[in-house]
């Protein structure tokens, strides 16, 4: 067998440079492809769909402004400005122009936007009118699930304003072929159909703008090696210059033919990743298997002597700078879930091959070495770990950990393979798995996932059963039987189940009416070239090409659920220390503290408006005062003494039940089964493409914005407080340290919520040092693994943070820190020995 | 009696310790110790008594009797950890030996579930005791503070003739590893001719191979205050880094032993 290269790699000189200039400016949106598209479109009117997003695309590159900024080997750029961005009005666009004025200012991703650019914008905006994929959507939408979603059960928003993206394409299929081969394949699928076929009308537009598509990618690169050609020219220095001939003669021959070198196929992947993302705005567009795909273009060069490892690297570390160029503008409240200019590229390494031998190979640690050198965000780099997982890969990756970035992700094959077959992949598809966005396992390629189709807030139906489905005044859930007259905690949980699953349902129909919107107003025919097996159905992926089709909405807020449903059940009905009468009062009353937020004056409003409509339909008429009081009722804060000390104390008893991620067997089984009560029922639906859904757990960032929209819970959270992140213990309630949390969290089903868990781990960067901490820190996560968890990923604190958990030592309970010989938890220490500690992390002691 | 159900005395158990042995570790604390070092860092462990500390403002209990069996079930929760990192059980405290059918219950129940054993301890016992857990145990971090019996008592509160000689005792028995750790505290031992006195003592030592500075914090500060005892060493400064690796350099140079600073 042969051996992989574990050995250091030295960052070239090249490297900062890129990155600095890359980092020299706020980033900056450009009207370009907004401009362009809308031009297409218009000269389009009444053409078939597929024709007009060919030829919009087309008519995109053809045009789009390109640059090769100073240094770089791997050329693409979106946007003139680094790190800029283009718009995609074709699936929104009012927030954009609403936004104009605050997109500099805001404080989550701001974007520098010219007055020109504005006027550009704004110029071809209204031609959007009514014909935007969110508009359809709302169109299609069922009205109690966009009064769901009104009342933050759940959002789609990402859906509902974006493209889709969290794909991986048969990047080898095109290092293999080039465009020109993908051409052929499509050509010889067209010359099988008749033209009498039932489909052909469909099929032919289809193939024909595949064809465009990809043939404007070809035409496109090419306008990069003539750019580059005359640089070249005018060039005076003499290794640039030899540079930009090469950049030449690489882009005249790839994509558009198979790669014969590793430099060519860096290239040719780039231009994959980039336009993917210019004929759509999805994001997670994620080059998955990276080290596997391109492995054999290494090897060759390596093996002729025409690449050396240093040279390799260089390019690998060129291409982490370009992924970090490509940018997207979100919506004010869309940035603050996606806080970072993230665009979840994922790029995954290690795990098995198809044929379930160990795929770990050179690239897979280079790609590692890669992160270590650029040092930023992109791509969110994971790894995959197997039971025959090479040691020196595992402790490559924990060094990664130490530095403090967050990355790699580390994922467990022995639980994502079976959890995939289950899915109906064949084991070949299941063992190739790479992972999307955040933490979402696919077979590339192949598949059309819908991974990130929503967030679902399990805390929010709990509310509704204490409320009988009402919310602000409205019915928006089912008239579950009032709490005051539950006499078991049986009767209470299936309340709560009735009100998850007609959640669920809701949910469903929101992400069908999005699916249905995309299919008809934004199939991607170049993205579809890429994806097996469009061409072989004739159908783009967003109809159903695709060998596999899921939709995967992400529910969060297990533990607080249930620690909630524990202590109803312990607290209420096995100890009867309060009553659910008492506890609804108190959940009303934020256990008798003051809510920080303040009630929403249109909210008010709404109540009111909607308590005198609920009245008089009811035959009844009443003045202002008894309006009011009803609604202070509702919205109202006011409270006895007396009420507030029962409040508090109240909320004491349940903060002294048991909770989730302490190893306590009585309740990790008790969370196992509330995961349940979102994870089954997604099961048994089908969405529009063929495919069914499957649940996520995991939150992304929402867990904090959507926590603002929830009231008190039954665990003892306060109002707005962020609920539980992913399969995570609930904040500073896991006390026992990281392998009482990690056991708690292996008891969970991973393998039904095939799209995907997420479990965080803080750790300070001592904890991981020398050889010692690195070996502990990789049997932490081996032994995680060895009780099917399914992945985790961690957080080595800075000094920022130790100074925040010093503020909010509640929030760090679990923070684990070493203080000289040994290591002990955070917020145990004393204030002095606190500030040690922080002293001594600024010494880099 | 059943191993299980012998009785001892803890104060607490931690999971997850990556410093007290090798791998990852579940340490249990136990309560009592026969030495009353002034710098020590578990005030709580010193006495046998169940006792009272303020933590968070309000009077906790420190302190509880439990049996082998109910140990043994809290350290069984991480044995995928210590299958992975070759980790287990340490025993700390306090002086584990002043409970010696608890301490040797435990590392037998555990041994014979095919957890490895470690015992942090100042070997501050009859020999006859040690030499009935050494069956049981695979690592000893044993203490030696000071080779000067004068400045150990005045310190320490105890001579330190039984722990050298005890010292040789295990060291000879070949029935585990031995490994020498020494608490560098200002004042008290930290100057390189006592550490290069300690060194050369551990260097005689047949079979000893490892040595572990373990440099003065203060960690231990605010327990005096919350037990409502004083803390004499509150005008001790921990040493720099720089001056805790002239130390090691010293104690490599004066033992030929495989020194670190940390466990």
């Amino acid at each position: 067998m042969e051996r992989y290269y574990s050995g250091k790699i030295e960052k070239s000189p090249r490297i900062p440079k890129l990155v600095e200039a890359l980092y020299a400016k706020m980033p900056e949106i450009e009207p370009a492809r907004a401009v362009l598209i809308t031009e297409s479109y218009r000269q389009t009117e009444g053409e078939p769909i597929y024709t007009r997003r060919g030829k919009a695309f087309e008519h995109i590159l053809k045009n789009i402004p390109i640059i090769i900024r100073d240094n770089e080997l791997i050329v693409g750029s979106t946007t003139l400005a680094p790190r800029g961005c283009q718009t995609y009005p074709e699936y929104s666009y009012e927030w954009l122009e609403a936004e104009f004025d605050t997109v500099e200012t805001r404080t989550a991703d701001p974007f520098y936007i010219s007055e020109e650019t504005k006027k550009a914008l704004k110029e071809v905006h209204p031609y959007w009118k009514g014909k935007t994929t969110s508009e359809l959507a709302t169109a299609y939408m069922a009205p109690e699930a966009i009064k769901a979603m009104e009342h933050n059960i759940f959002t789609t928003g990402n859906y509902f304003y974006n493209g889709i993206g969290h794909v991986c394409v048969h990047y080898d299929e095109v290092l293999k072929i080039g465009f020109e081969g993908i051409i052929a394949k499509v050509q010889e699928a067209w010359d099988h159909c008749q033209v009498s076929d039932g489909d052909y009308a469909r099929r032919s537009h289809l193939y024909e703008a595949m064809i465009r598509s990809c043939q404007a990618v070809i035409d496109y690169a090419r306008r990069y090696s003539v750019l580059a050609k005359h640089m070249a020219a005018e060039c005076s220095d003499p290794v640039r210059k030899a540079e930009l001939l090469q950049i030449a003669e690489n882009c005249m021959r790839v994509p558009a033919k198979g790669a014969t070198s590793f430099y060519e196929a860096c290239q040719s992947f780039w231009f994959v990743q980039q336009l993917i993302q210019i004929e759509s705005s999805g994001h997670s567009i994620s080059p998955g298997r990276f080290d596997q795909y391109m492995y054999p273009y290494y090897k060759a060069d390596l093996d002729s002597g025409k690449i050396t490892r240093e040279q390799a690297q260089e390019l690998i570390d060129c291409i982490w700078v370009k992924l970090n160029d490509l940018n997207k503008c979100r919506d004010a409240v869309s940035a603050e879930g996606f806080a970072g200019y993230s665009l979840f590229q994922n790029l995954i390494v290690g795990g098995q091959d198809e044929e379930g031998n160990d795929a770990t190979n050179d690239l897979s640690f280079m790609c590692i070495t890669a992160s270590m050198h650029v040092f930023l965000p992109a791509p969110s780099l994971s790894i995959r770990i197997w039971n025959g997982t090479p040691h020196d890969l595992m402790i490559h990756a924990a060094e990664l950990t130490r530095t403090g970035i967050g990355l790699p992700a580390y994922y467990n094959d022995e639980v994502m393979i079976p959890a995939l077959l289950n899915r109906g992949l064949t084991l070949k598809d299941a063992r190739n798995y790479c992972i999307i966005g955040c933490v979402e396992p696919q077979a590339p390629g192949k598949t059309d996932g819908w991974h990130d189709a929503a967030f679902f807030n399990m805390c929010r139906p709990v509310e509704l059963v204490f409320s009988s489905g009402m919310d602000k005044g409205e019915l928006i859930g089912v008239p579950t039987k009032p709490v005051e007259e539950m006499t078991s905690f049986e009767e209470f949980y299936d309340a709560y189940k009735t009100q998850m699953n007609y959640m669920i349902q809701l949910l469903v129909n929101s992400d069908n009416a999005i699916d249905s919107a995309h299919m008809e107003r934004c199939p991607l025919p170049f993205l579809s070239s890429m994806l097996e097996d469009c061409i072989g159905r004739g159908k783009t992926a967003q109809e159903g090409g695709c060998i596999y089709n899921f939709t995967g909405p992400q529910g969060f807020g297990i533990a607080n659920m249930a620690d909630g449903l524990f202590a109803i059940k312990k607290l209420v009905f096995e100890e009867k220390k309060f009553t659910l009468a008492e506890l609804k009062e108190a959940l009303e009353h934020n256990y008798g503290q003051e809510d920080t937020k303040e009630a929403d004056p249109s909210v008010v409003a709404a109540v009111a408006a909607n308590v005198a409509k609920e009245l008089a339909a009811a035959g009844r008429t009443v003045g202002e005062a008894e309006i009011a009081q009803i609604v202070a009722s509702i919205v109202g804060n006011q409270m006895t003494d007396v009420k507030k000390a029962r409040y508090a104390e109240i909320k004491e008893m349940i903060d002294e039940a048991p909770k989730f991620g302490n190893d306590n067997p009585e309740v990790d089984m008790f969370a196992r089964d509330v995961a349940y009560t979102y994870t089954r029922p997604m099961e048994q639906y089908r969405n529009p493409r063929g495919g069914m859904y499957q649940a996520g757990l995991y939150p992304v960032s929402a867990n904090v914005p959507l926590g603002g929209q929830t009231g008190a819970t039954p665990d003892g959270r306060l109002a707005h407080m962020p609920v539980a992140d992913g399969v995570s213990p609930s904040a500073g309630k896991d006390t026992l340290g990281p392998t009482a949390a990690a056991n708690s969290v292996a008891k969970l089903d991973h393998l039904i919520a095939s799209n995907g868990t997420l479990f965080n781990q803080k750790f300070h960067p001592s904890a991981l040092s020398g050889r010692a901490g690195l070996e502990n820190f990789t049997s932490l996560i081996r032994a995680f693994f060895d009780q099917k968890g399914m992945h985790m990923q961690f957080n080595v604190v800075s000094r920022e943070t130790l100074l925040d958990a010093q503020k909010h030592p509640e929030n760090y309970k679990h923070l684990v820190v070493r203080v000289a010989g040994y290591s002990a938890l955070f917020t145990t220490l004393s204030k002095s020995l606190q500030d040690d500690i922080i002293r001594r992390t600024e010494q880099g002691f | 009696m059943n191993d299980r159900e012998i009785k001892g005395r803890i104060f607490d158990i931690q999971r997850y310790s990556v410093h007290d042995g090798p791998g990852i570790r579940t340490i249990v604390f136990l309560k009592g110790c026969v030495l009353r070092c002034r710098w020590c860092c578990n005030p709580e462990s010193q006495r046998f008594d169940i006792e009272t500390m303020m933590v968070d403002g309000k009077p906790t209990v420190t302190g509880r009797d439990v049996t082998v069996g109910e140990v043994m079930d809290m350290v069984e929760k991480d044995r995928p950890y210590y299958r992975r990192s070759g980790g287990g059980l340490t025993l700390s405290g306090g002086e584990s030996l002043c409970q010696p059918d608890f301490a040797r219950g435990l590392l037998k129940v555990s041994k014979e579930s095919g957890i490895s054993t470690a015992l942090e301890s100042t070997a501050c016992a009859k020999y006859e005791v040690i030499e009935s857990i050494l069956p049981y145990l695979d690592t000893y971090l044993m203490d030696i503070k000071h080779v000067n019996a004068e400045k150990h008592k005045r310190f320490t509160g105890q001579a330190n003739e039984l722990i050298l000689e005890n010292a040789r005792k295990i060291a000879q028995s070949q029935m585990t590893e031995l490994v020498i750790r020494v608490p560098v505290i200002p004042t008290f031992n930290a100057t390189p001719e006592e550490i290069k006195a300690i060194a050369s003592f551990a260097a005689t030592l047949p079979g000893v191979k490892k040595m572990h500075l373990l440099p003065y914090h203060r960690l231990g500060q605010d327990k005096y205050d919350r037990l409502g005892r004083e803390y004499t060493m509150r005008d001790i400064v921990p040493m720099d880094q720089e001056y805790v690796e002239m130390l090691l350099d010293t104690a490599i140079k004066a033992s030929g032993l495989n020194c670190q600073i940390g466990g």
